[in-house]
């Protein structure tokens, strides 16, 4: 296992620096506080954050792309992408930044697709959304991609519509949207949850070597702790829209502390007792 | 493909039916052939069809078929009854009414065309946005979608074509300017659904604009529905455009234009009938099979309906 960066390396290196990033919306007078002072540094790494439904990981994500719902309020002492400060960006600044330099895959390709565009000709879209090139580079250039994300025919493939496409061949052709105009963040939203287990394993394979490769940064959201575990190097662990604690994947199990020893130990194991699994203490504090 | 000939006396309706098809073009063929087939089932879906090919026969053949000229007079020859020389009989000028009514054709298909270029667009562009974007850009363009829709059509197309002049290309924009919202209603629900997708988020996530979405995206779904509509829509615009005529407010003469003809035989309906019948009766026929194939095209196209 690599060993952590220290902080000040982290400084150095920061893609995104978020400092007490607090999302509140505000509907019928009430108030609600979504995000309550998130703050991390993330540079060229695999970080995770994992939290139960409603912890605001998502939310925390959405707002580096500043596409949360318009009755949400977003602050933050800082929020920055490489010296870019996303708070200060207009509508059209942000669509250069959006699916070019920050990307983000969504949890079910079923869905993330358009149907009635064929899979070839949105992942050439994307490049086009961006890059001043030709329908035909364009078309080159997406069946590079779609052979680099181990889509074996892409010259088939890339006539297909989605739902001719099984759900993992369906991620990585989302996945080939999102990297053809090579981003420096990578947003994997529960990139793999649709997905049954073999093929999470490839498309997390695929996800690796092109992360590697590209020396980008991933921002992996998801609640599977041991999947997240063995596959990223750091962990912000979430709760009721703050960071409970911020560990090396490699320590997640060595954590004291209370809360995410209750994640950990609520999920059952292969040849664990068959016993009652413990449930979640969720009393304040 | 060197696939093994079936062993079918059809070989074409053989390939075109193939259950495992070996090309896009074949599957595309083969769907659309099998559109066909519901369609020519429905014996008066087929009707329509023929109705509408003869029509579009008849403009473009116009000059070889109508035998006289649809505007030259002729005063020895003045309210004929239809006869071997002409068909129709002849109207208060000697025209041959045959003629004019072939001639008309084009008039009524022209008519039909850019009504259905202009209102279909934009009736689709106005729905889409409206749906997409929600909030206050949908309540201000539904109310005015409302407010059109509260008037009967022929009043307020008559009221425009009064406003801007008669003339056929005033008839045509009234026509079209009337006939927009019930296209922007059926695009908004169906926009309304599409705009909470997942796949309208990635292309947002992925940096298209909001334009770029209710273009690219947005509009291309909506299509079915609206062509349908559009399809059941053009009897009705075939009535409008007669019924301006009829009030002298559509084509000016001495165009051909069915329902002015209709007009200008009222005062001899009882003894001269056919001058306004012959003309009447082309309406008929033709609005008559604009409705069959629009019924006929909805069950072909709609698959909620098989």
């Amino acid at each position: 296992m690599k060993a952590v960066p220290s902080a000040a390396a982290e400084e150095m290196d920061g893609l995104l620096r978020v400092k007490n990033l607090r999302i509140n919306f505000n509907s019928n007078g009430r108030t609600v506080e979504a995000v309550r002072g998130v703050s991390f540094t993330m540079g060229r790494e695999k970080l995770a954050i994992v939290g139960e439904s409603g912890s605001g990981k998502s939310l925390t994500a959405r707002s580096f792309l500043k596409l949360v719902q318009p009755i949400a309020t977003v602050t933050a002492e800082r929020l920055e992408f490489r010296n870019i400060d996303i708070l200060r960006q207009t509508e059209k600044e942000m669509r250069r930044i959006r699916g070019s330099r920050i990307t983000m895959v969504m949890q079910d390709p079923r869905y993330s697709l358009n149907p009635v565009i064929k899979v070839g000709d949105q992942v050439a879209g994307a490049a086009r959304l961006h890059q001043r090139i030709s329908r035909g580079e364009a078309r080159k250039k997406a069946m590079q991609m779609l052979n680099s994300v181990h889509i074996r025919d892409p010259e088939r493939v890339y006539e297909l519509y989605p739902h001719e496409v099984s759900g993992g061949m369906g991620q990585r052709v989302m996945l080939a949207i999102m990297l053809i105009t090579d981003p420096e963040i990578l947003i994997a939203d529960e990139a793999t949850s649709a997905l049954d287990v073999t093929v999470q394993l490839q498309v997390l394979s695929i996800l690796d070597e092109q992360v590697r490769m590209r020396g980008m940064g991933l921002l992996f959201i998801s609640h599977d702790l041991n999947l997240v575990q063995r596959f990223c190097e750091r962990i912000i662990v979430m709760r009721r829209g703050e960071i409970v604690e911020t560990v090396a994947a490699a320590d997640l199990r060595k954590s004291t502390h209370p809360y995410t020893r209750g994640l950990l130990e609520s999920a059952p194991r292969i040849g664990g007792p068959r016993t009652d699994l413990p449930v979640l203490n969720r009393a304040e504090g | 493909m060197m696939t093994p000939a079936p062993p079918s006396h059809r070989s074409h309706a053989y390939w075109l039916l193939d259950p495992d098809p070996k090309s896009e073009l074949q599957a595309r063929l083969g769907s659309l052939y099998r559109q066909w087939l519901i369609l020519r089932r429905n014996p008066l879906a087929a009707m329509g069809l023929t109705v509408l090919g003869l029509l579009v026969a008849l403009a473009i053949l116009a000059p070889l078929i109508a035998g006289y000229s649809p505007i030259e007079q002729d005063f020895t020859a003045r309210l004929a009854p239809p006869s071997v020389h002409h068909f129709f009989g002849t109207d208060e000028f000697g025209r041959d009414i045959f003629s004019r009514v072939i001639y008309g054709t084009r008039i009524t298909l022209v008519i039909v065309l850019v009504v259905v270029a202009i209102a279909g667009p934009l009736g689709l562009i106005v729905g889409c946005a409206a749906g997409y974007f929600g909030g206050l850009i949908d309540t201000v363009m539904m109310r005015i979608t409302d407010i059109f829709l509260a008037f009967p059509r022929l009043v307020l197309a008559l009221a425009l074509v009064t406003a801007l002049g008669p003339g056929i290309i005033n008839a045509v924009l009234a026509i079209a300017l009337t006939g927009w919202p019930p296209y922007a209603r059926v695009a908004r629900s169906e926009a309304l659904v599409i705009r909470n997708t997942d796949y309208i988020k990635a292309a947002r996530l992925s940096g298209c604009s909001h334009a770029r979405i209710v273009l690219g995206h947005i509009l291309p779904i909506c299509l079915t529905s609206t062509i349908v509509r559009v399809a059941l829509d053009m009897s009705g615009i075939i009535l409008i455009a007669a019924g301006l005529g009829f009030l002298g407010l559509g084509a000016q003469p001495p165009s051909p234009e069915w329902g002015a003809m209709v007009a200008s035989g009222r005062q001899f309906a009882f003894q001269q009938w056919w001058v306004s019948a012959m003309p009447g009766l082309a309406i008929f026929v033709v609005s008559l099979g604009f409705n069959l194939l629009g019924d006929g095209l909805r069950d072909a196209l709609d698959p909620r309906r098989r």
